[in-house]
């Protein structure tokens, strides 16, 4: 393999694979957010108890 | 009158001549077209895609056949959703649609493993470059270790369109092997006592606001990250939306049945027309189908790889097989992990892990493919 070749492969392989990990981290943290931003109320704690 | 008998004759012997003198191919591809259709209709290995596989490779391959020919049907499905790249992302409305995300908003660090999971894309471009394919070929070969057959015919569709039938096969037929491929790559690279940590079962903490925002969200992030993807990405969150917002159920239903499945017949004729035996017969088809094998065995590696990096971590809470299933083969991938953790402990329940890492591994394999065309469009090898 030429090193053009070579040159593009490695490219490929670190950002392709660098941004595809940074990327799913991210979407991670978006969704991290958006569990805490809207976060599961559990409906029978919030009903006020029959006497 | 003599004249017209004998061109009449030979209207009706043309394709049997034509057999015996330059059909060689065709018969060969005759032969793989009894082989996928015993293996979709007898073994039911992806049955929707390879019937109609293989019979777009039987109705191809009989000699003279102009089905492929300008204005033959084949052809017109071909240029109706293949050059374009209309029927994957149909099929990806679907596939969003019927795919309940719920296991990885649970865990959102599952995303990683997804990521993981797609380095035999990137092992796989290095092989096919070392081979001697031109860059964009490499690179939709390298795709079918995405395990994901609509992304490897958008990707192949576009920039190695000569390659779609044999690219398209492999991904369709590994994906179908994994229950096969995956087990002993997982055996070997963990020991008995990692296969057997037992892993705290997933609450339920995800609100209907942040169903209903993830895929909105995702399809933000990426398609600002990865712009080339957004089709792919835009389509599957668009049916995912359709899922979770509940007031479209006639869209959702439709796009998970009746368009899935006929675009999934339309998609599989017309790459079976792809597989023309003069075309297809070379050494280059057997090439991609090894390095589809190798692709997808790295796939794993590197997810139990991951796993086993997790694992220790995290102290030993996380079973480094639930990385195997960080590819896009879903459900199978996951199925895989739950019986191999089951096999070493019985009480082991991972299947909800691993459905999470798989949808992690669904969306990793769109996000790896966005990234690549991103990649390739600023190096200017793509417009």
């Amino acid at each position: 393999m030429d090193g053009e070749k070579w040159a593009f492969g490695l490219t490929m392989m670190v950002v392709g694979m660098g941004g595809t990990f940074l990327t799913l981290w991210v979407l991670g943290l978006a969704m991290d957010l958006l569990k805490r931003l809207f976060p599961l109320v559990d409906k029978a704690a919030d009903t006020p108890k029959q006497s | 009158m003599l004249d017209s008998l004998v061109t009449g004759l030979y209207g009706l012997t043309a394709g049997v001549t034509y057999l015996f003198t330059q059909g060689g191919p065709n018969v060969i591809m005759l032969l793989i077209a009894a082989l996928l259709l015993y293996l979709g209709v007898k073994k039911e290995v992806e049955p929707l895609l390879l019937v109609p596989i293989g019979f777009g490779c039987l109705l191809v391959n009989i000699p003279l056949s102009d089905l492929m020919d300008k204005g033959g049907l084949l052809r017109i499905l071909y240029d109706m959703g293949i050059s374009n790249e209309l029927f994957p992302l149909l099929i990806f409305v679907g596939i969003g649609a019927m795919i309940d995300f719920g296991a990885l908003l649970e865990k959102p660090k599952m995303l990683l493993f997804g990521a993981a999971g797609q380095f035999g894309i990137f092992f796989t471009l290095l092989v096919a470059l070392a081979l001697g394919f031109p860059a964009l070929e490499a690179v939709s070969i390298a795709v079918i270790g995405a395990c994901d057959g609509p992304t490897s015919i958008y990707v192949a569709s576009q920039y190695a369109p000569q390659l779609l039938g044999p690219i398209s096969v492999a991904a369709y037929s590994y994906m179908a092997l994994v229950p096969i491929i995956q087990p002993p790559i997982m055996r070997a690279l963990t020991t008995p006592k990692e296969r057997m940590i037992r892993m705290e079962p997933i609450k339920r903490t995800v609100s209907t606001q942040t169903r209903l925002l993830f895929p909105i969200v995702v399809t933000l992030v990426t398609g600002l990250l990865a712009p080339k993807g957004l089709p792919l990405m835009g389509t599957i969150m668009l049916g995912n939306f359709m899922r979770e917002c509940a007031v479209v159920t006639r869209l959702q239903k439709a796009s998970e049945n009746e368009i899935a499945n006929i675009v999934t017949l339309f998609l599989g004729l017309a790459i079976g027309g792809t597989m023309e035996g003069h075309a297809f017969l070379k050494p280059q088809t057997l090439m991609i189908f090894a390095m589809g094998f190798v692709a997808i065995c790295m796939d794993t590696v590197a997810g139990v790889v991951f796993g086993k990096i997790v694992c220790w971590m995290t102290k030993g809470k996380v079973n480094p097989l639930i990385g195997a299933a960080g590819i896009s083969a879903f459900p199978m991938a996951a199925r895989v992990v739950q019986a191999q953790g089951q096999l070493y402990n019985r009480k082991n329940h991972l299947l909800m892990h691993a459905a999470g890492v798989n949808t992690g591994g669904q969306i990793g394999s769109v996000v790896a493919a966005a990234v690549m065309l991103s990649v390739l469009k600023g190096m200017g090898l793509i417009t």
